[in-house]
């Protein structure tokens, strides 16, 4: 399905443009995002993060503007996207009453992967996270951590071109969330394009690049080293104060 | 990307083997939910047996007095047949008038049957005579069932002592319960218990189960999966097809083993007409699971919404046409209302399809427009 003449960028976003009636979301927001980079997508709440990301989803139609994920048009190829990129949300994306290997085998299956690359790709990835002891108990008695590092896990199994993560560390103590950031650099390592919105500025230093949102517009885009420097500032925490302390929505 | 891009040759196995993880992942949560699935199938098992041999309008052994006035050989014969009969038990045949109200008063009697003095001779002078009956009418339906039998008993009795004098004037109607003659309770409800249970399986369960992937938010995550969404609300839906289908046999099972009510008309065309009815009521209640967003609130919706008027308006516990006109109308798009009417057609008088074909096409409009419905609402959610 790889087209030739595809694209250097495995994102890219030219003034994507999302509208409610008088409200935009989205204003014309444009940058691209190279494959296997970790892209940091920062903003306060009601920014137009999530309406953004929901656009290179295939999960909402832009009101103007191109965009590309994986080389497929936005518009008009929202189902090879689906096909191509991974998600997980803010809130627990796995189910609770079934257990860790009917969990990973449902969602490997409704990406149609076959039954014997599951079965085997399986047995690997619960040996990597430790988790073979617990394959066959519930996901919803496994402690918080290895929710979300089985989450992350899953929502790569496919091996996508992009992973979306949706503020996926939510409620995880610094330890895991580091553990959790291996996980991270390792798919991208491997290939993966990672796209992470995250509330917690110490994050947003692990990725190779971070963009701000402020009220629908991205403020600032570049290199953790690169922004603190523009702004004088020692940390991200102070470079995103300074940028949404002038926003007019949302509230943070 | 090797595995990614398998999904896109061959759409059909692809589509298949989706479907297929799908539908397991949903077995796989009715199973574990060993609650859930107790109420599935442990309800309608309940239901049969309660309305079965609880509930029933049915006389059985009914316990009665007699006050014998008369005490002469026609009041022995008529109290001689009322006793041979299985539908009452006579409790005591000669008691004074003074003691039927204590009697009744200690609620050991449903009804008293009195003979006049003179009873034999009157009968023979005058070719006619009156008995009175007293019944407990605080159980309004038992009391009439009551009087029905015994005027029944006492017409035959009468009858038989009468070929030879071959009295003209005096008219007998002779009633005919037609379909039911014993006027046993099993044919009304086992078609109503049918009814509900399917509608409360169908409507309610699988409104839960779609809702709830929102409220837990993966349904976001199958959204943004390769997974068409016509496809997920499919996959939702073939498990709980399945499951009223096996409670649907389970009732009829029951009904006709243990209640004694047999299958009239044909099986097939029953199972058929079943079918169409859960299709109507699964369609409904994917209509509910998309216009709500918690699973309390779709519960809400198909209890309020489905399973009252499904009680009160399909024509199982009142009479649509004793109704006031507008709930008449109202009865009308209750699916359970045509549907109760086809299972008695078929079940009790053994109708073929040429007598509830309107009701079938009713249903099968009915269907269509929600699905139509459900397809629009759908997509405007997800824009």
């Amino acid at each position: 399905m790889n087209a030739q003449g595809r694209p250097s960028y495995t994102i890219e976003a030219d003034k994507l443009t999302k509208r409610f009636g008088d409200f935009v979301a989205v204003d014309a927001v444009t940058f691209n995002v190279s494959k296997g980079e970790i892209f940091g997508f920062l903003g306060a709440n009601g920014a137009g993060k999530t309406t953004a990301m929901r656009m290179l989803c295939g999960l909402s139609v832009p009101t103007s503007g191109k965009g590309q994920v994986a080389g497929f048009d936005v518009y008009k190829q929202t189902e090879h996207i689906k096909r191509n990129i991974g998600y997980m949300s803010q809130k627990f994306s796995l189910y609770e009453d079934l257990t860790v290997n009917e969990n990973i085998e449902f969602f490997a299956g409704i990406y149609g992967l076959p039954r014997e690359t599951i079965r085997t790709k399986r047995g690997e990835l619960l040996a990597k996270l430790g988790l073979t002891q617990e394959a066959e108990k519930l996901v919803g008695g496994l402690p918080l951590g290895w929710k979300q590092k089985l989450s992350f896990s899953v929502a790569v199994f496919h091996q996508p071109e992009v992973v979306f993560l949706d503020e996926p560390t939510g409620g995880v103590d610094p330890v895991t969330r580091r553990q959790f950031w291996d996980l991270i650099y390792e798919a991208a390592d491997s290939g993966i394009t990672v796209f992470v919105t995250t509330h917690y500025l110490d994050e947003a230093e692990y990725c190779n690049r971070v963009s701000i949102m402020v009220d629908g517009k991205i403020a600032a885009l570049d290199t953790p080293t690169e922004l603190k420097k523009q702004f004088g500032v020692g940390s991200m925490d102070e470079v995103f104060y300074q940028l949404a302390r002038g926003a007019q929505r949302g509230g943070a | 990307m090797m595995h990614a891009s398998m999904g896109t040759q061959g759409k059909r196995p692809a589509h298949l083997s989706q479907l297929l993880s799908f539908v397991r992942k949903e077995f796989r949560h009715v199973l574990r939910d060993r609650k859930t699935l107790l109420i599935l199938f442990g309800m309608p098992v309940v239901q049969v047996l309660l309305f079965g041999f609880v509930l029933s309008n049915e006389v059985k052994n009914t316990q009665i007095i007699v006050v014998d006035h008369a005490k002469d050989q026609a009041s022995q014969a008529l109290i001689e047949k009322i006793k041979a009969s299985h539908y009452f038990t006579v409790v005591a045949d000669t008691v004074p008038q003074s003691g039927v109200a204590a009697a009744f008063r200690q609620g050991k009697i449903k009804a008293a049957l009195v003979f006049p003095v003179n009873f034999q001779n009157d009968l023979l002078h005058d070719g006619r005579n009156t008995v009175q009956v007293i019944a407990d009418a605080t159980d309004i339906n038992l009391a009439n069932t009551i009087g029905n039998y015994l005027t029944a008993i006492i017409t035959d009795y009468s009858r038989s002592q009468q070929p030879a004098l071959a009295m003209p004037y005096v008219i007998l109607p002779e009633i005919r319960m037609l379909y039911n003659p014993e006027l046993r309770g099993a044919p009304n409800f086992v078609p109503g218990v049918m009814a509900m249970v399917l509608m409360l399986v169908s409507v309610m369960m699988t409104a839960v189960a779609i809702v709830r992937e929102k409220e837990m938010g993966t349904m976001e995550v199958l959204l943004v999966s390769p997974m068409r969404p016509a496809l997920i609300i499919l996959s939702k839906a073939i498990p709980y097809l399945i499951l009223s289908f096996i409670n649907l046999l389970a009732i009829l099972l029951l009904s006709t083993t243990v209640l004694d009510l047999p299958i009239s008309g044909s099986l097939l065309l029953l199972l058929a007409e079943s079918m169409l009815f859960i299709t109507t009521c699964l369609t409904l209640g994917i209509f509910i699971s998309i216009v709500t967003d918690t699973q309390q609130t779709a519960m809400f919706v198909s209890l309020i919404g489905m399973m009252l008027p499904t009680i009160m308006l399909s024509g199982f516990m009142f009479p649509i046409e004793d109704m006031p006109y507008p709930l008449q109308v109202v009865a009308n798009i209750v699916p359970s209302r045509w549907y109760y009417v086809i299972v008695k057609d078929i079940m009790i008088k053994g109708a073929g399809f040429s007598a509830v074909w309107r009701e079938t096409a009713v249903l099968a409009g009915m269907a269509a427009f929600l699905f139509i419905v459900c397809v629009k609402k759908f997509k405007i959610r997800l824009a």
